[in-house]
């Protein structure tokens, strides 16, 4: 890649950095790992990106922000594509997006390998550190949230589920 | 499988505010969100690769006869009961179709499968979970799981209706055919009748055909009316 081109890239991915995931302000697009790819040519930028849940209905809300951040680095068209069948999972939560996850009170999720099962529906409490949990349910407020409940602190909680 | 899709959405958003105890409520409002996103998804693909109307169009301005949902998918909610069994039969079948499809030669078709098929995932332990609970909870409950299994039985058969494109699907391995999946899904829910110590009814079963002709119940027409009543207000309102 042109040394240049380089710069360029590195400057939109810093970017991005600054675009949160409106339903959980604390972490980056990036950290969420569904920037899926980013191009220059020229003066253009492209940016891909996929949502979590295919419903996902912060996607709209989330292109805006990268058009008008990219924009922001001076290029003259701005294009973001939504990839809307790009197998995101959590294990493309990168491990500082975890870190933060766990510091905003809202468990992170395992480590996946393959399909889901009920074996993974596990989470340690975001308030106490207990693994002395429960799942009370796997659909929350928002279609990426389980609701847990911790014996140890007696507080129900969130989890990132794991897909 | 959009319509499927989409009008099972509906129907599932219907429970929003009425559920039972409020995280069914919020249980079967995602999953409508999750089946109305599966729904989008799909038409996107018909429409960027095959030339059909866009989305919205589809949903909101289509006649109901070019609809091919499953009679399954219309019927109205009923008591929870009909709601679950309907659902347990349902989404093992979606399970088991996107697990097929994610081998198919349809590129898009099939990664987007991949995808769907890790949400679908918890839709099915969400039925499983309830159904073995409620089969041997109490008297009241069996007795409603059981007429209810035997009322959404028939209905449920008729998932596996083959379109008129079935040979060419086969032929083209875009899809392995319903034949295949009906198998996949007696698999599928096997386990999980015999842990709720339910048995399917016996004998010959005339199953619900016709949604995949564009036949519908009475139930799919006043579904639509509401669901595109504020868009006939003013269909060319940018929203």
């Amino acid at each position: 890649m042109e040394k240049q081109v380089q710069i360029q890239h590195n400057e939109i991915w810093q970017a991005l950095e600054e675009v949160k995931d409106p339903e959980i302000p604390v972490i980056s697009v990036t950290d969420m790992g569904i920037i899926t790819d980013v191009r220059v040519t020229g003066n253009s930028a492209c940016v891909t990106m996929t949502p979590t849940f295919v419903a996902c209905p912060a996607i709209d809300y989330m292109r805006e922000q990268i058009k008008k951040k990219v924009e922001e680095l001076g290029f003259e068209k701005v294009e973001v594509l939504v990839d809307r069948e790009y197998k995101w999972s959590t294990n493309d939560i990168s491990e500082k997006g975890k870190r933060l996850l766990k510091e905003f009170r809202f468990a992170p999720p395992p480590k996946i390998s393959g399909d889901i099962s009920s074996d993974d529906l596990h989470a340690a409490c975001p308030h106490c550190g207990s693994k002395n949990t429960s799942l009370n349910t796997p659909f929350g407020s928002t279609l990426c949230r389980a609701v847990y409940y911790c014996f140890d602190c007696r507080q129900s909680f969130e989890q990132f589920k794991p897909k | 499988m959009a319509d499927d899709a989409l009008i099972l959405g509906h129907r599932n958003s219907e429970w929003t505010g009425l559920g039972p105890i409020l995280e069914e409520d919020i249980a079967f409002s995602s999953m409508a969100q999750d089946k109305i996103g599966h729904a989008q998804a799909l038409y996107a693909i018909l429409h960027e690769e095959f030339g059909e109307p866009s989305p919205d169009k589809l949903v909101y301005d289509r006649d109901e006869k070019k609809f091919r949902c499953c009679h399954l998918t219309e019927m109205p909610n009923g008591e929870y009961d009909f709601s679950l069994v309907r659902h347990f039969f349902f989404d093992h079948a979606e399970l088991c179709r996107y697990k097929l499809l994610e081998q198919s030669s349809q590129k898009r078709l099939a990664a987007l499968a991949k995808k769907i098929r890790g949400e679908l995932k918890y839709h099915v332990m969400h039925a499983d979970t309830w159904l073995k609970k409620l089969a041997k909870a109490d008297e009241e409950s069996r007795s409603r799981i059981l007429s209810s299994v035997k009322i959404v039985y028939p209905l449920a058969l008729g998932i596996f209706e083959k379109s008129k494109w079935e040979d060419e699907l086969m032929k083209k391995e875009i899809f392995r055919g319903e034949e295949t999946l009906q198998k996949e899904w007696m698999r599928s829910i096997q386990p999980v009748l015999e842990e709720s110590e339910i048995k399917l009814p016996n004998g010959k079963i005339q199953p619900a055909y016709g949604g995949r002709k564009g036949e519908h119940t009475g139930h799919l027409k006043p579904l639509l009316e509401e669901m595109r009543e504020v868009y006939k207000l003013d269909p060319d309102a940018e929203w």
